[in-house]
């Protein structure tokens, strides 16, 4: 049988622009549990929620998404602050982290899920934009403008962030609570103001990721649940905590679902991301193993 | 005084422990024999409380051997250690904080006591209640675990250690931070164990408490082990002096 | 109250209720009983490991699912009888307890609760892709005609049956919380690394936590094809499931078994009544509020309450 260049390319390239959008979903993970520790189970609630947004300034106003996002993203910062602020007050505090702390976040992203099925019911939602249609071709590859300009915004948000973390004092300041918070108050900064900002910071990534979700395929509320597999596969791919990590980890994971739904079939697909981080938990030496 | 012909109870040799680019033990040797009273001494950071790590087995070294009467026990996770009598407490107390001051004392003696001594229910409880007589938590018995002073968890966490019936105990910093009248109290908890011919190991920085507890006195500094034997003599060492003087 | 005196008096009161139900005709009460049982059965497994040593599991709908599925397995394969249905899927639930439990219990709890959540969408895919049992567009099961022990109808049979395992699952839980083992769980719970070195051989006790709280989990399930006759991965896969098995244990109280009891029963009637009145949407979002709310709150849940107030009254 001829090899199948076309097909394999195609699976490829979809692999690599999926995978700077997956960056994008998971970066605000490595964010708040690769560097604060803070298991937020329902950070995909605002992946979603920022989609809803998108779609409802969409549908009424005709504006694009991506630009609706960036716009509303200071309300998920302040909405993150918020979560924060609540999670420090009665979980981080008292010293009871695990069992609550993740009993409490998986309340919030269920709360999330159903509030939206019942303002929303459970149709799949969509978007339209000057691009949606558009496909660029080149040779046997396609380039759908529905998958290029969010990884185009994707990549670029993902670099801001890692610049931002390394080159302010803000950011370095996120960076340094993360290894030692001792140091951090001999300097006067106070640590949970850099933890609240940094978790703030994460959540607004996710609702700004959320409006590239919804350009690049519909959206429902139980999707929220099959990326918490995806944007912790990431994160543990990557190494926790370091962006470029988590980067890598987003482009081995498209193009790992890309290829099994061209060559398995779509229905497939959300076991990969699962299935990945199951094999990574499981078999990844050191870093992740201990008390 | 220890039985210096005896074979060694606890051999680190030559154990090296690396965290990425940083060696925090650096091919360190000691030996602890039966019944024999240590201190271990050395500023913030030279690797005590990660020697003790890894002797425990909460930590795995990289390189080196850890022998405990004679026996290899690199390989076994630390609760089987615990069981062969091997006994450590925390810096930072951890207590079951669910469960009350004797039930505290019914894990190890349960989970690690009960392998190498037969003890019925009414032992066990009879042991617990022994041993918080001892260390002075003996009208504390059902008080929660989780609203005692800093003194009495300090004493809860060296009667948990106890309570593993151990050949060797490590104890680690149980004095930081308390006032001199509840330093000589954990003293005279400690110095109870030469009876029972437990072996100890006591890491402080309370020097006369170091200096009137040990028979022998090691001294560790920046992952090395810099001096090891007798109390005076190691105390009026120079290296060991500016290495706390800084100089 | 020894553990072997509790176990009697426990399945005397469940053979107690099943020959009072002979008397109920009204099929919504079986209805009712039934999701209720089944809620109770969750919670106080899901406990085990949660309430008992400390490690969320998220996955539940994918334990009592693989209890569904595997009666259905049966159903086409050999048209088993109910107890060998039973039985089965409550040891295939309790495997892939060991299973994950095995894989995932070294590393910190946040992944093994991670673990779980993927443990379920990957489940549920596989499930949605096996047409043998039916896939993505169900399959039918039909209640056998002939229905042992003289009772009138089979739903009688699903009802005496859960009320069975519920005792089960009662006696079990109450087993494991005053044992030694549970001993060594709640240590685990409190700090796992102070417990490893007391001795504890806390991988040991985990797995065996996790594999015998993902086998009371199925046991809950395996009826379950049979009750509505029809099952479609949605159904068996519910949300619900996930967030009532953390929702029931934590408002009723973790340390004992008994809240997990209040839990269910309290949540359970609350449901059954919003559902009918309201919708099973409204429902959800309700569950998931009081879940913030007491994990926030009241973490200690009602049977925190009751002690506190024990407590108070002895001073």
């Amino acid at each position: 049988m001829e090899f199948p260049t076309a097909l394999v390319l195609n699976a490829i390239i979809a692999g690599l622009l999926l995978g700077g959008f997956y960056a994008a979903v998971s970066v605000g993970i490595s964010i708040s549990f690769g560097m604060l520790d803070v298991v937020n189970i329902a950070h995909p609630a605002f992946i979603i929620l920022g989609s809803y947004i998108a779609y409802i300034v969409n549908d009424r106003m005709g504006i694009d998404p991506i630009a609706v996002s960036v716009v509303v993203s200071p309300l998920f910062f302040a909405l993150g602050m918020l979560l924060y602020r609540i999670y420090y007050l009665c979980f981080e505090k008292r010293g009871q982290e695990s069992l609550r702390g993740l009993a409490f976040f998986f309340g919030i992203l269920f709360i999330t899920e159903v509030a939206l099925v019942l303002i929303f019911g459970v149709d799949y939602r969509l978007v339209q934009t000057a691009y949606s249609e558009t496909t660029w071709r080149l040779g046997a590859v396609d380039f759908p403008m529905r998958l290029v300009v969010p990884f185009l915004v994707s990549v670029t948000m993902v670099v801001g962030v890692q610049l931002f973390l390394s080159h302010t004092f803000f950011g370095r300041a996120v960076l340094a609570v993360a290894q030692d918070q001792l140091a951090l108050r001999l300097m006067g900064v106070n640590p949970t103001r850099v933890k609240e900002f940094a978790f703030a910071l994460s959540i607004a990534t996710a609702g700004v990721a959320g409006a590239f979700l919804i350009v690049i395929q519909p959206v429902q509320p139980a999707i929220g649940r099959e990326y918490i597999g995806l944007v912790f596969a990431v994160c543990v791919l990557g190494g926790m905590g370091s962006i470029w990590g988590t980067l890598l980890g987003a482009f081995v994971l498209g193009l790992a679902e890309s290829f099994t739904s061209t060559f398995f079939g779509p229905s497939w697909a959300p076991a990969v991301s699962f299935g990945l981080l199951l094999a990574a938990l499981a078999f990844k030496p050191s870093g992740l193993l201990g008390r | 005084m220890a039985d210096v012909l005896s074979r060694p109870l606890l051999e680190v040799l030559a154990v090296t422990k690396r965290f990425g680019g940083f060696t925090a033990l650096d091919k360190v040797d000691l030996v602890v024999r039966p019944g024999e009273r240590l201190g271990l001494i050395g500023p913030n950071g030279s690797g005590k409380s990660t020697l003790v790590n890894c002797i425990s087995g909460t930590l795995r070294n990289e390189e080196g051997d850890i022998r405990f009467e004679g026996r290899d026990i690199g390989k076994e996770p630390a609760h089987r250690r615990t069981r062969l009598g091997l006994a450590r407490s925390f810096q930072i107390p951890k207590p079951f904080a669910s469960m009350s001051v004797l039930d505290n004392l019914r894990i190890p003696l349960v989970y690690a006591a009960r392998q190498h001594e037969k003890l019925s229910k009414s032992q066990v409880t009879d042991e617990a209640l022994h041993i918080l007589q001892q260390v002075g938590l003996g009208d504390k018995v059902n008080a929660m675990s989780r609203g005692l002073t800093q003194v009495d968890m300090r004493k809860l966490e060296l009667a948990r250690a106890m309570a593993a019936k151990p050949k060797l105990l490590i104890s680690d910093e149980a004095m930081a931070g308390l006032s001199a009248s509840e330093v000589d109290d954990i003293l005279v908890l400690l110095s109870g164990l030469k009876q029972q011919a437990v072996a100890v190991i006591m890491i402080e920085h309370v020097m006369r408490a170091v200096m009137k507890f040990s028979e022998r006195v090691a001294v560790l500094v920046a992952g090395r082990k810099i001096a090891d034997g007798d109390p005076q003599a190691v105390a009026s060492n120079m290296e060991v002096v500016t290495a706390y003087l800084g100089q | 109250m020894t553990n072997r005196n509790f176990a009697v008096v426990a399945f005397a009161i469940a053979l107690a209720i099943v020959a009072a139900s002979r008397l109920i005709l009204n099929d919504y009460f079986f209805s009712a009983a039934y999701t209720v049982l089944q809620f109770i059965i969750l919670a106080t497994a899901w406990n085990i490991l949660g309430g008992y040593t400390g490690y969320v599991n998220f996955g539940s709908a994918a334990f009592f699912a693989t209890g569904a599925y595997s009666t259905v397995f049966l159903y086409k394969a050999l048209h088993a009888p109910l107890f060998v249905m039973i039985v089965t899927g409550t040891l295939a639930a309790g495997l892939l307890g060991l299973a994950v439990g095995y894989l995932t219990l070294r590393l910190r709890g946040v992944f093994f609760a991670i673990a779980t959540l993927a443990l379920s969408v990957v489940l549920y895919t596989f499930v949605v892709n096996w047409d043998y049992v039916g896939g993505a567009r169900g399959a039918y099961i039909l209640q056998p005609r002939d229905i042992p022990f003289g009772l009138p109808r089979y739903i009688h049979l699903l009802y005496s049956a859960m009320v069975l395992m519920t005792a089960l699952a009662l006696v079990v839980a109450r087993a494991i919380e005053t044992s030694t083992i549970g001993r060594g769980l709640a240590a685990i719970r409190d700090d796992e690394l102070a417990a490893e070195c007391a001795g504890v051989p806390t991988l040991r006790l985990k797995i065996f936590s996790a594999t015998i709280s993902g086998a009371l989990m199925g046991m809950a399930g395996t009826t379950f094809p049979y009750y509505l006759s029809y099952v479609e991965p949605s159904a068996a896969f519910n949300l619900s499931y996930a967030v009532n098995s953390i929702a029931m244990p934590l408002i009723g109280g973790m340390m004992s078994w008994v809240g997990p009891v209040i839990g269910a029963v309290l949540l359970g009637t609350v449901q059954q009544v919003v559902q009918v009145t309201i919708s099973s949407a409204w429902n959800l979002l309700i569950v998931g509020v009081l879940l913030v709310v007491f994990v926030t709150l009241a973490p200690d849940g009602i049977m925190g309450w009751v002690e506190a107030w024990r407590r108070r009254r002895k001073r």
